[in-house]
């Protein structure tokens, strides 16, 4: 095995574990916090069935930013469901057979990148034009935008430059699956391509990225109206109650 | 007028270009040691204040779900920037929610997060300071806790229980607010904000009952303290004397005597207002939400319901439950509690009012949505009933009603300015400043529909506009409280306005 791929199997396998370890560990942060009061953002739906619909519109639809502001929405949907239908194209280096609805979507997968890159570039451009985005953004959000257009465009440049080895890195993939490491092919657009998306799965549990499984801990948007029914009341706040009864 | 800028009112609305700093010299009172101790927080800054904020912020990150996932997930995306009045109406940076929660996120950052301990500058964490303190204390203060970014945030991410966190972490080290401090000591103390004790209540209730008797020919009751009465009406103090609130209160009475239900204010419970929630403390609304529980046992009524208050009835819908109840000696046909305007809008519905509109045909009405009901609480047990509600009693009541522009109202609704505990003189530029987005939408449907007076349901609102319209070249009467146009059309059983009608029809 050459010296490169040693490195990128290393990369891939810590890559792997602090992604799901660090999405784990915060993930368990938030199921544990308790939300103590009934905080929905109202008016909400009054029962879980209505919240589950809620929680689809928002994560498909991105309803709420739809009303807030129709350019953030635009070139957001673009590369979420951009990279989604990146995503799931690149399922075939991971599946042998592949599966059938991957094979499927394998032409609307490889101009999903566009949208993903526009997307990505219209989020970006707003960070230097509105001068509100402007005034908060951090150096970190440019580098994660930076990090994603990357990544997506070394994918291009694999696609409509200069093609790489596919095969070879299927079975490099595989490989990784089912830890009999294969050789990696050893091309520039790859190999970057490689070492950004091992980069955001590093920084995803520590960075705004979290935002992901975040947003469906938030008590504004996954709670129902349904206080004066049903009375809901947090472990933390029992020995408040019992303080308190006595003073009374 | 004033020794500030008042901001103009645009045709229609414009996203003002940010400004640093503006606001920065904008800061309410700080409560003397004197205020805090009745709420159990120090008097003065702690030498190891530093270490008590951060505990602090670490305790609350554990007991409330939203300021973690909050101060975590966003993205900076600017979905919000424009969204707060106070923004809208200061240009100030920092008013913009997402700025406004960055206040704590950078400390939050620095003293919790992987990021932020090893690479504060890239994700922008910074060490907390006395600066960074004051800027709390002073942007905290420019929050009314309304919500209205938590609509239009992709997470929901809510400034108001960032800001609410704040207030508590400022208390803790001794950097409370006059206002609301002060306030919550005479809940506890005499038992309403006001400080109005029982014998100027009592003084206050006869006094209505002799005006609307002299009004309408009707003994309508006012009652205190009445054991055995059927409702205890909780509503906020100023409904007992100040305009247009008083005239509400009125209406209330007068539903009561009209559906002979037989009612009761509490001299223990004479206040709605839970100033707890603007400070964030857990402990203190808890506090302040069991006089009602108490009062209720003791007077033995059967339901309770609470008068036109924004705040309050956020409280009294999400929390009372959570933190008075349950309420399982209360009759269980009815929720717990009510609002008045459901409960005037149901005996509308059963046709059990008889209500005359020509009465307010001298007014064209628009409402104004206040935030915490819109955005923090529900009514009549449907989606949006908040919504629906008080606009079917005006229209009831009136023949003339216009909303205002759809982003201005419902669950868009802009703040009047003066909610979340800012309601005080000592903010008067801010209030002033922030009015300005609800008062470029009046001005709208003023020169749209002619209307003439705005409608609300909230004491906040009353008393905030009462003082902010004549700054915008409105007049403060043109605010009126709901229940004062049922109070104006309602015509009771063997009154002069019956008699008047029914001879007229002849
Ligand atoms: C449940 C899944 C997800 C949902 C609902 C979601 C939703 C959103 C929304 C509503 C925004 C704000 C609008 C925008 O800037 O696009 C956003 C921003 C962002 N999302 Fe996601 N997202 C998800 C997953 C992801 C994933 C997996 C990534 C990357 C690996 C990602 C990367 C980003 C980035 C970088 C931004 C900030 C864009 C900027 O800087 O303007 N998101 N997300
Ligand atoms: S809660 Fe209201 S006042 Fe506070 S930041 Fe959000 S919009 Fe502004
Ligand atoms: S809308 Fe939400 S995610 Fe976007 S900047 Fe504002 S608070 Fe952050």
């Amino acid at each position: 095995m050459t010296l490169v791929t040693t490195l990128y199997v290393g990369l891939f396998y810590a890559a792997t574990i602090i992604l799901v370890i660090g999405i784990a560990l915060r993930i368990k942060k938030y199921a544990q916090a308790p939300a103590p009061l009934k905080i929905p953002t109202m008016p909400a739906p009054r029962t879980q069935t209505g919240v589950v619909m809620r929680m689809f519109r928002e994560v498909v639809f991105f309803e709420s930013l739809f009303r807030a502001n129709k350019w953030t929405w635009l070139f957001g949907w673009l590369f979420h469901f951009g990279l989604l239908l990146v995503l799931l194209r690149h399922l075939r280096y991971f599946t042998e057979p592949v599966w059938f609805w991957v094979n499927w979507i394998q032409p609307f997968g490889k101009y999903a990148a566009f949208a993903m890159v526009i997307g990505l570039l219209g989020l970006w451009g707003r960070r230097f034009l509105v001068d509100r985005v402007r005034y908060i953004s951090t150096p970190s959000d440019h580098l994660i935008l930076a990090l994603l257009v990357g990544i997506g465009l070394s994918g291009l440049g694999m696609t409509y430059v200069a093609h790489t080895d596919i095969v070879a890195l299927k079975s490099f993939v595989l490989g990784l699956m089912y830890f009999s490491p294969q050789p990696l092919p050893a091309d520039l657009f790859l190999l970057t391509h490689l070492a950004l998306v091992a980069l955001l799965m590093i920084i995803f549990p520590i960075s705004k990225l979290m935002h992901a499984p975040g947003v469906f801990f938030s008590p504004t948007r996954n709670q129902t109206d349904s206080s004066r029914e049903r009375r809901h009341v947090t472990p933390w706040a029992q020995p408040v109650e019992a303080v308190q009864s006595g003073k009374r | 007028m004033a020794d500030f800028e008042v901001p103009v009112l645009n045709e229609y609305p414009i996203i003002p270009k940010v400004k640093e700093g503006v606001m920065a010299h904008s800061s309410p009172f700080i409560a003397a040691e004197k205020f805090q101790t009745p709420l159990g927080y120090p008097g003065e800054l702690p030498d190891n204040w530093k270490e008590v904020a951060i505990d602090k912020m670490g305790e609350l990150l554990g007991k409330y779900r939203s300021l973690q996932v909050f101060l975590d997930i966003c993205v900076h995306c600017g979905a919000c920037t424009d969204k707060c009045h106070y923004y809208l109406g200061t240009s100030d940076a920092k008013n913009m929610p997402v700025a406004r929660q960055e206040l704590l996120r950078k400390v939050y950052r620095r003293y919790f997060t992987f990021a932020g301990k090893y690479f504060p500058k890239l994700v922008g964490a910074i060490d907390l300071s006395k600066e960074v303190l004051d800027d709390w204390y002073s942007y905290f203060h420019q929050c009314s806790q309304c919500r209205r970014c938590s609509v239009f945030c992709p997470y929901g991410i809510d400034t108001a229980e960032i800001s609410m966190a704040a207030r508590e972490i400022l208390d803790t080290v001794g950097k409370g607010q006059k206002y609301c401090n002060e306030i919550i000591g005479k809940v506890f103390v005499v038992g309403n904000n006001l400080g109005l004790p029982e014998p100027a209540l009592r003084d206050t209730l006869e006094g209505l009952e002799e005006e609307v008797e002299e009004d309408t020919g009707v003994k309508v009751r006012f009652p205190l303290d009445e054991k055995g009465a059927e409702v205890l009406l909780v509503t906020p103090s100023a409904d007992f004397f100040a305009e247009p609130h008083v005239d509400g209160l009125i209406g209330y009475g007068k539903v009561f005597h009209e559906a002979g239900v037989s009612w009761t204010v509490s001299s223990k419970a004479s206040e709605a207002a839970n100033f707890g929630m603007f400070i964030g403390s857990y402990e203190n609304m808890r506090r302040v939400a069991l006089r009602i529980r108490e009062a209720a046992e003791e007077l033995g009524v059967k339901r309770i319901i609470f008068g036109e208050c924004g705040h309050a009835w956020r409280v009294a819908y999400s929390f009372l439950n959570t933190l008075a109840g349950p309420f399982d000696f209360l009759d269980p046909k009815y929720p717990v509690p009510q609002h008045i305007c459901e409960f005037t809008n149901n005996l509308i519905k059963e046709n059990k009012l008889r209500l005359n509109k020509e009465e307010n045909d001298h007014m064209k009405l628009t409402f104004h949505d206040s935030c915490n009901v819109a955005r923090g609480a529900g009514m009549g047990n449907v989606e949006g009933g908040q919504f629906t509600i008080p606009r079917e009693i005006i229209k009831a009541c009136c023949n003339y009603f216009y909303d205002m522009p759809k982003d201005t109202i419902h669950d868009a609704t802009f703040c009047c300015g003066g909610g979340g505990g800012l309601l005080t003189d000592d903010l008067m530029e801010l209030r002033v400043k922030g009015a300005q987005p609800r008062m470029e939408a009046l001005k709208r449907v003023t020169e749209d529909h002619g209307v003439t007076n705005l409608a609300a349901i909230c004491a906040i609102c009353k008393s905030q506009f009462a003082k902010t319209l004549p700054y915008y070249g409105f007049t403060m009467d043109q605010i009126v409280s709901v229940h004062q146009l049922v109070s104006n059309a309602i015509v009771l059983k063997g009154s002069e306005q019956e008699a008047e009608l029914d001879g007229a029809a002849e």
